[in-house]
């Protein structure tokens, strides 16, 4: 499982750091960062669906 | 398709429990209820036609977003141009008006007010703790963002309940009362003129209005308007949406000792919990107006109409939550728009919910039981803010 930001989607309002903060951060001015690029470990992949499920944006796509 | 309910957003039965209105309407033939008290509005219901409107900026613009209109005259008044940037901006000002402020906003920037927050907490409770009772929205929860304010505003916090009054004033009892919002407006304005006549007297270090002063803008200062309207914006939105959020947790685990049993036992609660007063407890009502004539799902809105943003109504839809009406602690999807969505989604949202946090969090471990001391007399206030004005609690 990967984790992905749809381009232009974010509006920065951190419930997915708040759901998976071991996957996902903030840039400066507030909006979305991916920590992990790669594979989401698999003991985290539970948090992943929660940070999706989430979003006001739906800016999130799991893949995989 | 046109449903004159002639809903009131100010009849005390609908300040005192929206949602039953909400879900007759919501659950009509015709989602989108229109009334012609107040100026006249359209209210949306569904999350989908909400978030729908919030996204579609360019129709629904933020020109107006103020749940009534201003008083007549206040746009060609004195300081008529000084609106509440980024939240009355349209694209494409609307870019840079919010980009210059988000970075004071984000996690990583409000999370340096945490301690100061959670100090300033226990030094309400000491106040009262030994009395055995306190409104927990008078005494507590109208306390905490004021002060948070005006220190990151760099203005005086003694003057917390003038700044109280005068955003009372603006935002709550000024919308049915169109001489005091005009003039608590101006207060504010005039305040945040001297402020900045005293900033470029004396810019400061590590301070927000002299760093918005020396903000460029296509290499040019940024307006004055622009300033003053920020500083207005922090003080207006501020206050009275925290100061609601807090003040209605509170009321619900005053009613919940189960709910205050789970946060005991069980602290890692506490991330869900707070998205799940927001979703449930959603404060805030914001305006759109407009642009042109266009027909909404079926709707035949005029340029110049007037949209409510009924976050409230949205956070509570079947269609996107289940049991919408039940507070659950642990709810683990929870798309809520307590801070709307789209371009507008609250500057402010990283502080309101730190502030939300810390407040109930330092109240429930110095307080772990309280209950209303009379349910009914609990008074509200609405429109654009809902929230507990007064909130007896023992313990």
């Amino acid at each position: 499982m990967k984790v992905r930001l749809i381009e232009g989607r974010c509006q920065g309002h951190q419930m997915c750091a708040i759901a998976a903060p071991e996957i996902f951060g903030s840039d400066e001015i507030g909006n979305a960062t991916v920590l992990i690029a790669g594979d989401i470990p698999a003991d985290l992949e539970a948090k992943a669906r929660r940070a999706e499920g989430n979003c006001p944006e739906r800016a999130i796509e799991i893949v995989g | 398709m046109k449903q004159d309910t002639e809903y009131d957003i100010f009849d005390q039965n609908f300040i005192w429990n929206p949602f039953p209105a909400f879900d007759s309407v919501r659950e009509s033939e015709c989602p989108i209820a229109h009334s012609d008290k107040w100026g006249g509005s359209w209210m949306p219901t569904r999350y989908e036609d909400i978030v729908a409107i919030a996204q579609e900026h360019d129709v629904f613009t933020s020109r107006e977003i103020i749940v009534v209109p201003p008083p007549p005259g206040q746009l060609e008044g004195p300081y008529g141009g000084v609106k509440a940037p980024p939240i009355t901006s349209d694209p494409p000002d609307h870019h840079w008006h919010r980009r210059a402020i988000l970075p004071v906003f984000s996690p990583q920037s409000v999370a340096t007010y945490e301690q100061d927050m959670r100090d300033f907490c226990n030094g309400l409770i000491d106040g009262f703790i030994d009395k055995g009772r306190a409104d927990a929205a008078a005494d507590y929860a109208q306390r905490i963002p004021v002060n948070v304010i005006a220190r990151m505003l760099g203005v005086p916090v003694e003057m917390s309940d003038t700044f109280t009054e005068w955003v009372r004033g603006a935002l709550e009892v000024g919308l049915t009362n169109p001489e005091l919002r005009r003039a608590n407006r101006l207060k504010i304005i005039e305040f945040f003129i001297g402020q900045v006549n005293e900033r470029k007297e004396n810019p400061r270090e590590n301070d927000l209005i002299t760093d918005l002063l020396a903000l460029q803008v296509d290499g040019q200062p940024a307006p004055l308007e622009y300033v003053i309207g920020v500083c207005n914006l922090m003080l207006v939105a501020g206050i009275d949406t925290t100061w609601s959020a807090i003040g209605s947790s509170l009321w619900h685990l005053a009613g919940h000792p189960d709910h205050r049993r789970q946060l005991r036992d069980n602290p890692d609660l506490w991330s869900t919990a707070i998205e799940e007063f927001l979703r449930a407890y959603a404060p805030v009502t914001m305006a759109r107006i407009v642009d042109r004539d266009t027909e909404f799902q079926g709707c035949p809105m005029k340029a110049g109409d007037r949209v409510l943003m009924t976050f409230p109504a949205a956070n509570r839809d079947p269609r996107q939550f289940d049991r919408p009406d039940e507070v659950i602690l642990d709810r683990q999807n929870n798309r809520h728009v307590a801070f709307g969505a789209g371009i507008h989604r609250c500057a402010g949202s990283n502080l309101a919910r730190l502030e939300l946090k810390v407040a109930l969090q330092t109240w429930m471990e110095r307080i772990p039981d309280f209950s209303l001391v009379d349910p009914g007399s609990v008074t509200w206030a609405g429109g654009q803010v809902r929230g507990p004005r007064q909130c007896l609690v023992s313990f």
